[in-house]
């Protein structure tokens, strides 16, 4: 018991304390206000945040005498986008390794893998991604050898060093068919792998200080002890998976292992099995605009997977963005949803609904229900005041606060815009526009 | 398009020349030549006369028609007005009022059928990377017409046409091939009539890294500058030869150089576009467009200039080091240059969104005052992509005599909350929201779950 645990309980403590010294009170006036909470946008509403948290939301909320008002006349206001299971902060260039932090090849260690250390508020992707609004992202380790990938961490991405919200808040494991592949060729190795795993995990947790393990052991003492916290639900397991086949075995694990936190990330096929992925209380994590069979366990992708596992029932959020797929098109794929509502056949997210797919829904399912990705009082001062419709594809963000610490919006990308605005060298080089 | 016709020009009066030194000396490739080896046997569909009333219709040439009338028979169009162009006796008179029209959209840069759905070993055709120049190969003998991605970039994409590239480990990768996107049997039944072909070249990152990887040349970026001059001056030898020995990938830079085969060239840093423009310049030969050129907003006068078109993505960046530049207002800086704008997908999925990457492009621009307008934008994904495919005086475009490929947008086709409600290839209706059963479903998906769903 450890300081293992106690380092958890220091950390719970810090949970979301905002950047107090910065944050100011302020209140956006006369916008249209979506809450996040999935219902609609409210039409000349206000949104009232003091000490780092939003205390109001909503019509009819008065400012208080001294409060600095932010007029959003035609604008729209929301919370700040929560980017579920992203890559956020691990690599400058995707492609150059060296630069790369996702996952680690040649690593002995796998599920004691835990992002924090090379956590990078600095990163250029994290600037771009908050000038698209995203405020909040849950940080995930990357699968090399192993089915474990490691822990992955609860971020905010403001323009601080503090960047860590939670660290160790999950672990991830990949079943399905690349999980197979890791595990020595089959989905039958995946889960006789987990299966051992946990049982690794228990007995080494189990051990009194001093004591030896047994030998006849595959992991690491370390990681038998980072997946300890998954065996008795402390930390949330996060299970790659794509076939109506495969989420069944990993819904059945609750029978051997009963305290299992599981969410679902992938779930292509999870419109097929949707009332048992609903009765089990499992959340899903997945990227909505998948609809071609890439796979053979994703041969049912349909875009409409999304609104029908929420019209059965499951709490869905939109994530997984990494590489190519940015965090800051979250909003485009929830349009995207709403826009299903007028095609016959398929089902898609109301608005409100689908803003909640990457706002509350993800914090949810991350542990900062309440906390994050709403605007409610109590919640952090997360807000995010747009040009127009939020999930419009010509619409953006005008000005982010996090923890109630308006951010700054520029970047690298912004500098090169300014540099090549025009291509005017008649008296200096470019080289001198900056 | 008049540019392209004096470059054939040139290239056929060199031939002429070469010829004319040698005169005796009959060209046994002449002999051999016969009518076009694995020949389109795409044959329209039949249609029935349509007119579409009331919508907003963008013609992909920076037209824009409120209330607008769009008049198609025979597979052609026959009329583009105003609310006052009389609608024919004997036409389907379908109620535009509330949506848009625009041409069928086209996809410039595409591995569909060459790396399919699903993405497996067993059908991952499309990178010879066994030598760093394969000239010799084509991109249509590796087409799997039942990648069911074809469909999804109909049914969502509102994708009409579409050119299929080899992929870029190789600094001449091979010929493209150019697709109406109409599901076939055969890659023969989907090739577009009389479309030219293409040579994808690539230059940068990859080819010096697969081949640098086994230990060959070329290894550096000099290297890949190297191995591709080479070429063109034994292609050059060859084109003046008397062809006694045909060499495959010969005959395709051979086409290049006479201005009959166009190039698409994969590039992204801009200072490698400006090295390769010169290098076409030493060997006579056009660049026809850069592909996934994310730093073409550096040289947007360069581009104009040379009359290049730069094939796109609208923010793509990071992925790799010569992708690290990429911004937003890529494609509204190239606009304000007066530079080709291209937006192309390279993507399965993406494919299905061409228009909403060209919106977000375009509200990246206006966010720094360059305002591009709409009916601009969409040609940047149906004129503009036709244009630098060889086939603009065909399709992509919405005027009398040019193939009816259309679509019909529930909404403005730059808003996030619009799709395709009906698309026609060539007048014959392939697509309608409201009929379940018009729409293609690939023997793959035949019998599996998921079979003819809404995708």
């Amino acid at each position: 018991m450890s300081r293992r645990l106690v380092l958890a309980a220091a950390l719970a403590a810090s949970f979301l304390a905002p950047c107090a010294a910065f944050a100011q009170d302020f209140a956006v006036t006369n916008a249209t206000v979506a809450t996040g909470d999935g219902g609609e946008p409210i039409a000349n509403g206000t949104v009232l945040v003091r000490g780092g948290k939003v205390v109001a939301a909503g019509a009819g909320v008065a400012v208080p005498a001294g409060v600095q008002t932010v007029d959003g006349s035609g604008k729209w206001v929301t919370p700040g986008l929560f980017s579920a299971v992203t890559d956020l902060g691990l690599w400058d260039v995707e492609g150059v390794d060296d630069s790369n932090d996702t996952s680690a090849d040649k690593s002995p260690f796998n599920a004691a893998l835990d992002v924090v250390p090379a956590l990078n508020p600095a990163s250029e992707h994290i600037g771009v991604s908050r000038e698209g609004g995203v405020t909040r992202a849950s940080v995930t380790p990357f699968n090399a050898e192993s089915i474990f990938a490691g822990q992955g961490a609860l971020v905010d991405l403001g323009a601080d060093p503090a960047m860590v919200v939670k660290g160790r808040a999950f672990q991830y494991v990949e079943l399905g068919e690349s999980g197979g592949r890791l595990a020595g060729g089959s989905r039958v190795a995946a889960h006789a792998a987990l299966r051992n795993a946990l049982r690794e995990a228990r007995e080494a947790v189990a051990l009194q200080p001093g004591a030896q393990r047994q030998g006849d052991v595959l992991l690491t003492r370390e990681d038998a002890l980072a997946l300890g916290r998954v065996i008795d639900g402390t930390q949330a397991l996060y299970v790659g998976v794509e076939r109506a086949a495969d989420i069944r075995s990993v819904l059945a694990l609750r029978a051997e292992f009963p305290k299992l936190d599981l969410v679902l990330v992938g779930a292509t096929e999870g419109w097929l099995v949707a009332s048992e992925i609903a009765a089990a209380q499992v959340p899903v994590i997945t990227n909505p605009m998948h609809d071609l069979p890439a796979s053979f366990e994703m041969l049912a992708a349909t875009m409409s997977n999304v609104g029908r596992m929420k019209k059965a029932g499951v709490k869905v959020a939109i994530g997984m963005f990494a590489g190519s797929d940015q965090p800051r098109y979250a909003p485009q794929q929830a349009g995207n949803l709403v826009a299903l509502g007028r095609i016959q056949g398929a089902t898609g997210l109301s608005w409100g609904e689908a803003l909640a797919a990457i706002t509350s829904v993800p914090a949810e399912i991350s542990g900062l229900g309440g906390k994050a990705g709403i605007l409610a009082p109590g919640a952090a001062g997360d807000v995010v005041l747009w040009d127009g419709d939020p999930l419009e594809l010509s619409s953006a963000p005008v000005a982010v606060w996090i923890d109630g610490v308006k951010q700054p919006l520029g970047n690298r990308q912004s500098r090169l815009r300014e540099r090549y605005k025009d291509l005017d060298e008649t008296y200096q080089p470019k080289a001198y526009a900056w | 398009m008049r540019r392209w016709a004096s470059l054939a020009a040139l290239g056929a009066a060199l031939t002429m020349g070469a010829h004319g030194a040698d005169a005796k000396k009959k060209d046994k490739r002449e002999d051999a030549s016969g009518p076009a080896p694995y020949a389109s046997t795409y044959k329209p569909y039949p249609g029935r006369p349509t007119a579409l009333v009331g919508a907003t219709v963008y013609d992909g040439r920076g037209g824009r028609i409120d209330n607008g009338t769009v008049l198609f028979e025979g597979g052609r169009v026959v009329g583009v007005g105003a609310a006052d162009l009389a609608v024919p006796s004997g036409y389907d008179r379908i109620d535009g009022r509330g949506k848009f029209v625009t041409p069928g959209v086209i996809d410039i840069h595409s591995h569909l059928g060459v790396y399919p759905s699903p993405s497996i070993e067993a059908l991952s055709d499309g990178n010879e990377m066994t030598s760093p120049t394969t000239p010799d190969v084509w991109a249509e003998h590796s087409v799997w017409p039942q990648d069911p991605g074809f469909t999804r970039a109909l049914v969502n994409g509102g994708v009409t046409s579409l050119q299929i590239l080899p992929g870029s480990a190789n600094l001449m990768g091979g010929r493209a091939v150019t697709l109406k996107n109409v599901a076939s049997r055969t890659v023969q039944g989907m090739k577009f009539p009389g479309a030219p072909y293409s040579l994808k070249m690539a230059c940068g990152e990859n080819p010096k890294r697969v081949y640098g990887g086994k230990g060959q040349k070329p290894s550096t970026r000099m290297g890949n500058f190297a191995v591709n001059r080479q070429a063109w001056i034994d292609a050059r030898q060859y084109m003046e030869g008397d062809h006694a020995e045909r060499d495959l990938g010969k005959d395709t830079l051979e086409g290049v150089l006479k201005g009959e085969i166009m190039v698409q060239n994969h590039c992204y840093r801009a200072d490698e576009m400006a090295l390769v423009l010169d290098m076409a310049k030493e060997f006579g030969y056009k660049v026809t467009a850069f592909h996934h050129a994310v730093e073409a907003y550096k040289i947007g006068d360069l581009l104009r200039a040379n009359d290049v078109c730069a094939a796109i993505w609208a923010d793509w960046y990071g992925f790799k080091m010569e992708a690290y530049d990429g911004i937003p207002e890529n494609a509204a800086l190239l606009a304000k240059q007066g530079a080709c704008v291209v937006i192309h997908s390279d993507d399965e999925n993406g494919i299905q969104r061409l228009n909403q990457a060209a919106a977000r492009a375009q509200a990246a621009g206006r966010r720094i005052g360059v305002d591009v307008p709409d009916a601009q934008v969409v040609g940047w994904f149906t004129y503009n992509a036709a244009k630098a495919m060889g086939i603009g005086e065909k399709t992509g475009s919405l005027e009398k005599g040019k193939m009816a490929d259309v679509v019909l947008w529930n909404g403005n086709p730059l808003s996030v909350y619009s799709r395709p409600e009906k698309v026609w290839v060539d007048g014959a209706l392939m697509y309608d929201a409201a009929d379940p059963k018009r729409k293609p479903v690939s023997d793959f998906e035949l019998g599996q779950p998921g079979e003819g769903d809404v995708k």
